[in-house]
């Protein structure tokens, strides 16, 4: 007979054993959060349990920090913007205000493919979806009063990316704040453009170039900013599957990672600086499985192909956002629950940070108050669920640690295959995946699976094919009026009355003539255009001459 | 603009992209040999996304039309040379930047500037009180999010029907 009080198996950890030990001494080096960590019935819990490795430990499977979210909470970064410049900066500042210290951007569709605000192009779009920057006249106004040395920015831009960073820096140094004071991220991942949201400008290397110019500029010049966060989020909503979602991502890291290299930049240098973005959809385990593989494949990848020794190159550090494709235009109220289970499975996945989307938002830009519940969403994760107590909570499960192996196994075949495609580099290889249509076919190949399984009633989505009594009708929807396009307009050509031509033009052939000399960094020129009041557009097309466009094989 | 691509020929050329059959019993998804509707699809202006695009260039293919697939960055003018060269019978925009009110009935404009009377069918995020205004501006049937393959199928055969009766 088993003694009743005495467990078969403990599940704690041996507190002899020399790696729990190790673990304890680097969990308690760290500074906690004060607060009870135990359950709401105040049942004490520990830090960790289960096997070894333990979070903050190579793979790091199970976490990248030792005490996770005991010492700090996941970011609850919320991505918003629209209008003008000076909107979305009054919206700042009440972030500020209200004790925030992370400010987000999101630009609207024109400035996030290089278009001025009167191009043909920018008709109807102009501060639609985020806010509208032509010129440093607008970034000036962006971030008027606030000081850039206390705040950390994230900005979400790709193809043009390195004018942004260049505005951004000009405006900081106009106000006395150098830029190596600077904090932030700016997305520019422009692999993922390619292969998923399609926001590029030039073709696939000379893109490349300009991402491996930013981040030599920012190892040498700017040590607290991180020049891409490589982004699986858009590959997602754009219909692939978790493992190809984790797979490309990764495999674009491998690829920077051998740019930055080829560029002479050593691994160490600029690894502990790139950080990832990932989607958190509505398979809970699914999820959970392949953000716990990215950590680990991140880590031996960087450890045994590309030689990193630094432990920070080593980190797969990322923000998550919930899935803003499994949100429905029926009952969307519904989708509230959705972005719940989808948070939980970004806390249980050891996310940095998150952001959850709003319920409305398979409708329009979310209202305020949708955007007031999605923010309430995670905190109610945070701070009740008692989730954030205990690293990686579902570590040792059988079915998570067998999910997590297999979003491993399936990545591994896909960066096999792509290393064969590229003789033995990655880089080439989701070169040749762009050029032969390799991502984009398999992304549609998913969506559309995704679609035909809904169609036909084999996949439930609630209140779309099944469950559909009941409210159907739309609740208030954000509108953006005319009247931004109009304002923008108008400081458009101001700006350009005012600036000087002439400075201008030369600044523009500096840009063209360093885009024509591939170990010129584009960086100085960009910035010295920028402080002309170079319009964006303008500078874009600078390059442009050099570089060409890049025009997508319509593939279905 | 973009290279064309001819979904049906492309599908016969290349061989292995088979994505199932239509279900039988569905008459909207059945392939019709009579009236084999020639149907240009694009996304117009800068937004990029374009998975429900794809899909739906999936769906229509699999209900036996043919589709014109002129994919990103297209111009009203490039879909009218475009419609025009490929004598569609409709033309098929999706929207999701929330630039729909503008861009929606430039297209319907452009199409009637050219003399032609081919129906404009915009999927995409529309929100509910926009689809009155669209149709008044003379778009021919407005698909939601999670409007279904049957649905998608039979409301470009009706915007072709409808069409063809006006004009007769």
């Amino acid at each position: 007979m088993t003694d009743r009080n005495q467990p078969a198996h403990s599940w704690e950890p041996d507190p002899e054993s020399d790696s729990y030990r190790r673990y304890r001494e680097a969990y308690e080096a760290a500074k906690l959060r004060d607060v009870p960590f135990e359950t709401m019935s105040g049942v004490p819990v520990a830090p960790v349990y289960g096997d070894p490795p333990y979070p903050g430990e190579y793979p790091y499977t199970r976490g990248v920090y030792p005490s996770m979210y005991r010492s700090r909470l996941w970011t609850m970064r919320m991505f918003a913007g629209f209008g003008t410049a000076e909107d979305t900066n009054a919206r700042f500042k009440a972030i500020l205000r209200n004790g925030g210290t992370g400010l987000s951007t999101a630009f609207d569709m024109p400035t996030l493919m290089g278009r001025d605000s009167n191009s043909p192009w920018s008709l109807g779009e102009v501060g639609r979806a985020g806010v509208a920057v032509d010129t440093l006249a607008d970034m000036e106004d962006l971030f008027s009063g606030i000081d850039l040395s206390g705040v950390s920015t994230s900005m979400t831009i790709n193809g043009p990316a390195a004018i942004i960073l260049a505005m951004y820096v000009a405006v900081a140094e106009k106000n006395g704040v150098a830029r190596a004071d600077l904090a932030g991220t700016i997305q520019n991942d422009i692999f993922k453009e390619y292969q998923a949201q399609k926001e590029y400008i030039y073709p696939p290397r000379p893109s490349v170039r300009i991402v491996t110019d930013m981040i030599r500029f920012t190892t040498a010049e700017m040590p607290r900013w991180h020049p891409v966060s490589i982004s699986g989020y858009h590959i997602r909503e754009a219909g692939s599957t978790a493992a190809q979602e984790l797979a490309f991502t990764l495999a674009n890291g491998f690829a920077y990672v051998e740019a930055a290299v080829a560029a002479g930049v050593d691994v160490d240098e600029f690894a502990g600086r790139l950080s990832f973005f990932f989607n958190s959809h509505s398979d809970f385990f699914e999820e959970i499985g392949k953000f716990r593989a990215a950590r680990r494949i991140w880590a031996r990848w960087m450890s045994e192909r590309y030689g990193a020794t630094n432990e920070r190159s080593l980190l797969c550090r990322f923000h998550t956002q919930t899935a803003g494709v499994s949100l429905t235009a029926q009952q969307p109220e519904n989708n509230i629950a959705r972005v719940a289970i989808q948070a939980l499975a970004g806390a249980l996945g050891g996310t940095q940070s998150l952001h959850t989307d709003s319920f409305d938002e398979a409708l329009a830009l979310p209202t305020e108050k949708a955007a007031r519940i999605a923010l309430r969403t995670q905190q109610i994760v945070a701070h009740e669920t008692g989730v954030a107590n205990v690293a990686d909570p579902l570590g040792g499960a059988p079915y998570v640690e067998w999910m997590t192996d297999e979003m491993e196994r399936q990545a591994e075949a896909v960066f096999a295959h792509l290393d064969e495609l590229g003789n033995g580099s990655i880089l080439e290889g989701v070169y040749a995946g762009i050029e032969n249509g390799y991502f984009v076919g398999e992304i549609a190949d998913s969506a559309y699976r995704f679609e035909r399984e809904v169609n036909e009633g084999r996949r439930i989505i609630v209140g779309v094919n099944a469950f559909t009594d009941g409210s159907e009708g739309e609740g208030d929807i954000l509108r953006i009026s005319a009247e931004t396009e109009e304002m923008q307009l108008k400081r458009l050509t101001e700006v350009k009355q005012r600036r000087d031509d002439d400075a201008v033009g030369r600044a523009l052939a500096a840009v063209t003539a360093a885009a024509a000399s591939p170990t010129t960094n584009l960086m100085p020129p960009i910035l010295e255009a920028v402080h002309t009041y170079a319009t964006l557009e303008e500078i874009v097309m600078a390059m442009e001459a050099e570089f060409g466009t890049y025009v997508e094989k319509a593939i279905i | 603009m973009g290279e064309i691509e001819r979904a049906n020929s492309e599908t016969e050329s290349a061989g292995p992209e088979r994505v199932g059959d239509a279900p039988a019993d569905d008459a909207a998804l059945t392939p019709t040999q009579d009236a084999r509707l020639r149907v240009v699809l694009a996304k117009l202006g800068l937004d990029g996304h374009d998975r429900g695009l794809k899909v739906v260039a999936r769906i229509l293919r699999d209900a036996g039309m043919e589709v014109i697939y002129l994919g990103l960055r297209q111009t009203t003018d490039s879909i009218v040379a475009a419609a025009e060269q490929e004598d569609a019978d409709a033309i098929g925009l999706s929207m999701h930047n929330a630039g729909h009110l503008t861009l929606a009935p430039a297209m319907v404009a452009a199409v009637a500037e050219a003399g032609m009377t081919t129906p404009v069918v915009v999927g995409g995020i529309v929100p509910e009180e926009d689809v009155q205004t669209l149709l008044d501006a003379g778009v021919a049937t407005v698909l939601g999010p999670g409007a279904s393959a049957t649905e998608v199928a039979q409301a470009v055969r009706d915007a072709v029907a409808a069409a063809e009766a006006s004009a007769s």
